[in-house]
């Protein structure tokens, strides 16, 4: 006897539920409220139109294009991460770990340049499986964990490196480049954000990751294999790192043994400005792509207003602070 | 001549949206009396505690204190006419000292420092009135729970407190802590102090109170004295028959009769064993735990708070381990501490905290029903999208669950929508065993009939349930047979026929030896013995 289906369980509960019956409008006040960072990006572009012939030229949007592919192909990784709850200090050092593991492989042991590239980007999947397991199973908070990692990555890379540059493979410089008019960063960008971005909407993984960050003990409870998943947001955020990584060597055509030093930072306020709450559970790669863009003009906006890379920082900080307020005073005015 | 209150809430009413959850109630609390509330999860006790704690305003009504009308805008307002509360949730730092808990906010300073001198003799002092020995510099958190909520007392004294409410303070004290405190109240008494005493536990009310105010429903049905009989209370608080509260039809229904008539069914008439748990032992927990449930029935598990019950749930569940022992579900046995495994022999766990185990909160209500079901319904890794928000809708309409839309947040929803939600998970995942940890706390009344309907219409289609619950009419009123536990172990077993209040509460309440009753916590809170 089977006793399976919802139906037979419940057919003598009634059906009047309350469905959304509003009818399907585009409601503009709850959109700009929802993409507060969004509104913020554009109306930081069309001040700097405004104060500058500069901004509005096809170079430098290509510039701010592929500037920002670094940071926002690094962030992606760490939108999983803090989604699931956790945090990634590491992502930078890792990003310069696979550059220089691919430049490695290829100079020093001679492998082809494709079997390089691959090299680089295993080196930051272990990495992150490495951070993912610390904090799963060892139970050291990802805090701890990955800023462990931040050291241990830097310190291996320089190792490797004895501190001096390596060339890299035509394959990672081919990152660097250009098909036709558009930079291979832009492409590689909007590819990897596709992919985030259907990696946290479809997959089971994906959804997983949100339940985990939301109530991990829910989570458990209702039989998601938190550990797992905890293993594989890191280790995605390591890959995510790795590709961020080869993106910067190749636009530098060699692994810096200094390279991304302190991207991390940046890739958690792009996350943050993006509306990601560092509780867990909430988060979006398009809100990730959004403050990635608006770190990016900043620095851009300011260069061309020749602004001191010394106050560029001082801008920066108030903006996270400004853009992370908004959204709480936001949040806690709806959940009235 | 009269004495005058030291408070009445007189005629106050609060409405939450639109629903009246106080309706038209005056209280007063005298000095140097204590006045028990007395009414059902749900009646609105909370509510009306808050109002004189100044956490919400009436919304008719009024507030006086000494016979002059005030405005409570914040609990400092409260503070300042006198008036503190001891919350059932503590509200103490377990970092600090006992002496900066008690004097917190008003630590004594000098010269812009703090003077560790007058905190701690004045946390001293506080601490005499109540004659609790313990060194203020000890930090709360090594204190056992008996003694923090004297601190809390203490702390509520030392604000010069004219007006105290206690918010079940008995709920987590042993018998021997629970005598002290009431020495306390005594002497809290003597000196004037007018007390608000919330309690399930309707024994305490004639050893403690002078008067009860019985509410149902937000309205005070009745003022009585505390020496009224136990019976009368709970016939005043429930105020219709048990048998209206609790539909429970027993057996299996239709669907069960057909799957009978099955060749497969045919040469086996009778229900089977769909859960066996045999010997089930975790040190500290539970010991030598049997039993069967059949398929169409509800167990319910009874006992006092710590005697195991929770436990062995989640043991059955795979959410904890176990040393040794066996659980099988129709015949096939499962691992030890596998979620997976027992959700896949079609075991759906209802944890008890609903919040904190239950739900993700911040997810919509599509996401949070889909959660069991998420890795398995998934093909190659990607989730079922469409197919889990059909199963949603389906389910949800069933459940009633009242929202505007699935892709609302759960957190907006009532605690008996959200609760039907964590039902309504395991109806997608065709559970047929169900395990329910306190499946209505939090629950208003009409939800609760919903859940209660829920469960019968799971073991008419031949599922079973086991349900632990602290609501002793609840599982006198829904089970087929009654396990009690007492510490850990299976303390007997009783028929729906002959389990009543008495019955359960001597095998919950008897003690090994029946001499010393100490640790185990005879008081467990939301039974009415």
């Amino acid at each position: 006897m089977t006793t399976k289906t919802p139906e037979v369980l419940h057919s003598d509960v009634h059906r009047d539920v309350h469905r959304d019956s509003q009818p399907r409008r585009f409601d503009v006040k709850r959109f700009l409220s929802n993409n507060g960072a969004l509104v913020g990006l554009v109306v930081l572009c069309i001040a700097l139109v405004i104060a500058t012939p500069d901004f509005l030229t096809g170079q430098n949007l290509l510039n701010i294009g592929i500037q920002a592919s670094t940071v926002a192909v690094m962030a992606f990784g760490v939108t999983f991460v803090i989604i699931a709850g956790g945090i990634d200090l590491s992502v930078g050092s890792v990003a310069a770990l696979s550059a220089m593991v691919s430049g490695w492989f290829f100079v020093s042991a001679g492998l082809p340049g494709g079997a390089a590239l691959a090299a680089g980007l295993i080196a930051g999947l272990l990495a992150g499986v490495i951070n993912g397991l610390a904090s799963a199973y060892g139970k050291l908070p990802s805090f701890i964990a990955t800023l462990a990692m931040l050291s241990v990555a830097r310190g291996l890379t320089l190792v490797i490196s004895d501190g001096r540059p390596i060339a890299t493979a035509p394959q990672v410089s081919f990152l660097g480049g250009s098909v036709g008019p558009v930079p291979v960063p832009i492409i590689v960008l909007v590819v990897t954000a596709l992919i985030a971005s259907f990696i946290l909407n479809r997959t089971v993984i994906g959804r997983s990751m949100y339940a985990v960050g939301g109530n991990a003990e829910a989570a458990r409870l209702s039989g998601l294999p938190v550990n797992r998943i905890i293993v594989t947001v890191f280790a995605l955020a390591g890959l995510f790192a790795a590709v961020a990584g080869l993106l910067l060597a190749g636009r530098l055509d060699s692994a810096q043994p200094q390279a991304a030093a302190g991207y991390e930072l940046d890739a958690i306020a792009a996350v943050v400005i993006g509306g990601a709450s560092l509780a867990g559970g909430v988060g979006r790669i398009s809100g990730t792509i959004v403050g990635a863009l608006i770190l990016v003009v900043i620095r851009n906006g300011l260069n061309l207003l020749n602004v001191t890379a010394f106050w560029q920082q001082v801008v920066i900080g108030l903006v996270i602070a400004l853009a992370v307020g908004i959204d709480v005073l936001r949040r806690k005015s709806r959940s009235k | 001549m009269t004495v005058q209150p030291l408070i009445t809430l007189r005629n106050v009413s609060k409405v939450f949206g639109p629903v009246t959850v106080i309706s038209d109630v005056t209280v007063n609390v005298y000095p140097g009396k204590v006045q028990v509330l007395l009414g059902e999860n749900g009646a609105g006790k909370s509510t009306l505690i808050k109002m004189m704690a100044g956490v919400y305003q009436p919304d008719a009504g009024h507030i006086e204190v000494g016979g002059r009308t005030v405005v409570l805008p914040t609990t400092r307002a409260a503070e300042a006419h006198g008036i503190a509360t001891i919350h059932q949730e503590l509200n103490l730092v377990p970092t600090l000292s006992i002496a900066e808990n008690v004097m917190m906010g008003r630590i004594p300073t000098r010269w812009g420092m703090v003077d560790r001198t007058a905190l701690r003799s004045q946390a001293r002092a506080a601490l005499d009135l109540i004659g609790l020995d313990v060194d203020v510099n000890t930090p709360v958190g090594e204190l056992g729970i008996a003694r923090q909520q004297l601190v809390e007392i203490a702390k509520a004294l030392s604000i010069d407190a004219r007006i105290l409410i206690l918010d079940e303070p008995t709920a987590a004290l042993t018998r021997h802590e629970t005598e002290s405190l009431f020495r306390i109240v005594e002497d809290l008494r003597g000196r004037g102090v007018g007390m608000l005493f919330i309690s399930h536990h309707l024994d305490e009310i004639a050893e403690i109170g002078d008067s009860v105010s019985v509410l149902r429903d937000g309205a005070c049905v009745a003022e009585v004295p505390a020496s009224t009989s136990e019976d009368e209370l709970v016939k005043l608080m429930v105020g219709r028959s048990i048998d209206d509260q609790f539909p429970r039809r027993s057996g299996l229904h239709s669907t069960a009769v057909q799957a009978d008539a099955s060749p497969a069914d045919a040469e086996n008439p009778l229900p089977e064993d769909v859960l066996a748990v045999q010997g089930l032992t975790a040190h500290g927990r539970f010991a030598d735990v049997s039993f069967t449930v059949k398929a169409g029935e509800i167990v319910g598990i009874a006992g006092l708070v710590g005697a195991g019950r929770t436990e062995l749930i989640r043991a059955i569940a795979g959410v904890d381990s176990y040393e040794s022992g066996t659980i099988s579900i129709r015949g096939r046995s499962l691992p030890k501490h596998s979620i997976k495994a027992a959700i896949a022999a079609g075991v759906g766990h209802v944890p008890e905290d609903r919040k904190g185990q239950g739900l993700v909160l911040d997810a919509s209500v599509n996401d949070n029903l889909g959660y069991a079901t998420l890795a398995s319904s998934g093909r190659f890794g990607l989730a079922d999208f469409a197919g889990q928000r059909s199963k949603a809708q389906t389910v949800a309409e069933r459940l009633r669950i009242r929202m505007h839309s699935i892709d609302q947040p759960i957190r907006s929803l009532s605690g008996g929508n959200q609760q039907k939600a964590v039902f309504g998970r395991w109806i997608i995942a065709e559970s047929t065993v169900l395990l329910l940890d306190e499946p209505t706390r939090g629950v208003d009344v009409g939800a609760k009939v919903e859940i209660y309907e829920l469960m019968n219409s799971i073991t008419a289609a031949g599922g079973a349930v086991v349900m632990v619950s602290s609501e002793l009419p609840e599982v006198l009123g829904m089970s087929d047979r009654i396990f009690v536990m007492r510490d850990g172990r299976l303390a007997g077993e009783l028929s729906a026929a002959e389990a009543t209040q008495d019955t359960v509460m001597t095998l919950a309440a008897r003690s090994v030896g029946d001499t010393t009753i100490t640790d185990s916590n005879l008081q467990d809170k939301d039974i009415p013995a």
